[in-house]
C-alpha cells in the first residue's frame, strides 16, 4: 500500500509542479523535507525516551497491572463470551492499558498476541470474530491519556500551553471510540439476527 | 505531568524497583523506536513538503472547501484527515507542516492537534494485527474503524469550538 502511496504522492507533486510553474520550490522542498524530518525526529525522540522510561518504571512497579484491573468491568461489557481469567482476556486488557498510557510500541505486540489468542480459542482460522474486530477497532480508534507527541510538537512551535488541548483530545477520542464501538456492536447484532432468521 | 512522574517514581521506590536503571532501559527502548521511525518520517516528510511546495495540496484543499466549510472543518486540516488513517508518519509529517504555517494555539492549529491526538492509523494497524495473525476475512472491521476516524475528525472541530 505504502509503495503506491509514496510513488503517487511524489509523482503527483512533480507533475503538478510543472503545470503550476513551481518546479524550483518542489526541488528545494525535496531537499529541505528530509532535514525537517530529522529535526522533527530529534524533537520527538527526547519525549519518547522520557515517557518510555517512566512507563517502564510504572510497569515494573505494578501500576499498569493495577490500571488493567480497573478496566476489567468495562472490557467485559465490550467483549462477549470471554472468561475474565483467560489468557485472551488478560492480553486484551494489557493491550488496552498500553494504548491508554501512550505506549504504542508495547501495545502492538500485546495486541497481536491478543488477536492470536482470540483466533485460537474462538475457532475458525483466517476469520475475524466479533471480539477480534472489537479489539482492532479499539486499537484504531485510540484513547490516549497523555498525547506526548502532539504536546511536544506544539511546544516546539511556540505554544505557551501545549497541553491545554488535553480535554478536547480526551473528549474527541471518547466520542470517536464510542462511535466505532457502537457501529461494531450494531454489525454483530445484525449478523446474529441474520443467522437466527436463516435458521428459523 | 510532573506529578505523574513523581507518583510513578515514588511507587517504584516503595516497591523496591531500581527506578533509575529501569528508566534507562525503557528510555533506550523508546529511543530505538524513534530511530526506527526516522526513515519513514524522512520519506513522508519529503512527500508532504513536495506536495505543499507544488501547490497541489492547496488546490485540493480549495476544491474541497465548499464541503468542509459546510461542516465547519478547516480546509487546511483536510490533508491531515486524509493522511491520518493511512500512515502514522505521514500524519506526523502533515501535522508538522500545518504547525509551521499556523500557530499551534490558533483554531486551525488546535483542530489539527486534537485530530492527531484522538485518532489512530487505521490501515497500518489493521495490516499489522491481521497480518500477524493470518486473518484474511476482516468483515466489518474497516467500516467500524473508518467510522471512528470520521467521527473523530468531526468531534475534533466540535470540541475545539466548544472548549476554546
Amino acid at each position: 500500500m505504502m509503495k503506491f502511496a509514496f510513488t503517487i504522492l511524489i509523482l503527483a507533486s512533480s507533475v503538478y509542479s510543472i503545470v503550476n510553474g513551481t518546479t524550483n520550490e518542489v526541488s528545494n522542498a525535496a531537499l529541505s523535507g528530509c532535514e525537517e524530518a530529522v529535526r522533527l525526529c530529534i524533537t520527538l525522540a527526547g519525549s519518547m525516551a522520557l515517557w518510555g522510561g517512566i512507563m517502564r518504571v510504572a510497569q515494573k512497579s505494578g501500576i499498569t497491572d493495577l490500571i488493567a484491573k480497573l478496566f476489567t468491568p468495562l472490557l467485559k461489557l465490550l467483549f462477549t463470551g470471554i472468561d475474565k481469567n483467560s489468557k485472551a482476556f488478560k492480553a486484551i486488557t494489557m493491550n488496552i492499558t498500553a494504548n491508554l498510557l501512550g505506549l504504542g510500541n508495547a501495545a502492538t505486540p500485546l495486541g497481536i498476541a491478543a488477536v492470536k489468542e482470540l483466533a485460537g480459542s474462538e475457532g475458525k482460522s483466517g476469520y475475524a470474530s466479533d471480539n477480534i474486530i472489537m479489539l482492532v477497532v479499539l486499537n484504531t480508534a485510540s484513547i490516549q491519556l497523555l498525547p506526548t507527541t502532539v504536546a511536544v510538537m506544539r511546544l516546539a512551535h511556540g505554544s505557551k500551553t501545549p497541553l491545554d488541548i488535553l480535554p478536547a483530545i480526551l473528549l474527541s477520542s471518547l466520542i470517536s471510540v464510542t462511535a466505532g464501538v457502537t457501529v461494531c456492536k450494531a454489525f454483530s447484532q445484525r449478523q446474529k439476527l441474520r443467522l437466527a432468521y436463516r435458521r428459523a | 505531568m510532573p506529578f505523574i512522574i513523581c507518583l510513578v517514581l515514588i511507587t517504584g521506590l516503595l516497591k523496591k524497583v531500581d527506578v533509575f536503571e529501569e528508566f534507562l532501559i525503557g528510555a533506550e527502548e523508546n529511543l530505538r523506536t524513534a530511530i526506527d521511525i526516522l526513515p519513514a518520517l524522512i520519506a513522508l516528510m519529503t512527500c508532504v513538503c513536495m506536495l505543499n511546495a507544488s501547490g497541489l495540496l492547496e488546490a485540493v484543499t480549495t476544491l474541497l472547501s465548499p464541503v468542509t466549510s459546510l461542516l465547519g472543518f478547516p480546509s487546511e486540516c483536510v490533508p491531515l484527515a486524509v493522511m491520518r488513517p493511512i500512515s502514522g508518519s505521514g500524519a506526523t509529517a502533515m501535522l508538522e507542516s500545518i504547525l509551521s504555517e499556523n500557530h499551534p494555539d490558533s483554531f486551525i492549529g488546535r483542530v489539527a492537534c486534537v485530530l492527531m491526538g484522538s485518532t489512530e492509523t487505521t490501515f497500518y494497524t489493521m495490516a499489522v494485527y491481521y497480518g500477524a495473525a493470518g486473518i484474511k476475512k476482516t468483515r466489518h472491521t474497516l467500516p467500524c474503524a473508518l467510522t471512528a476516524d470520521f467521527t473523530g475528525f468531526l468531534a475534533s472541530v466540535l470540541t475545539v469550538r466548544i472548549l476554546f
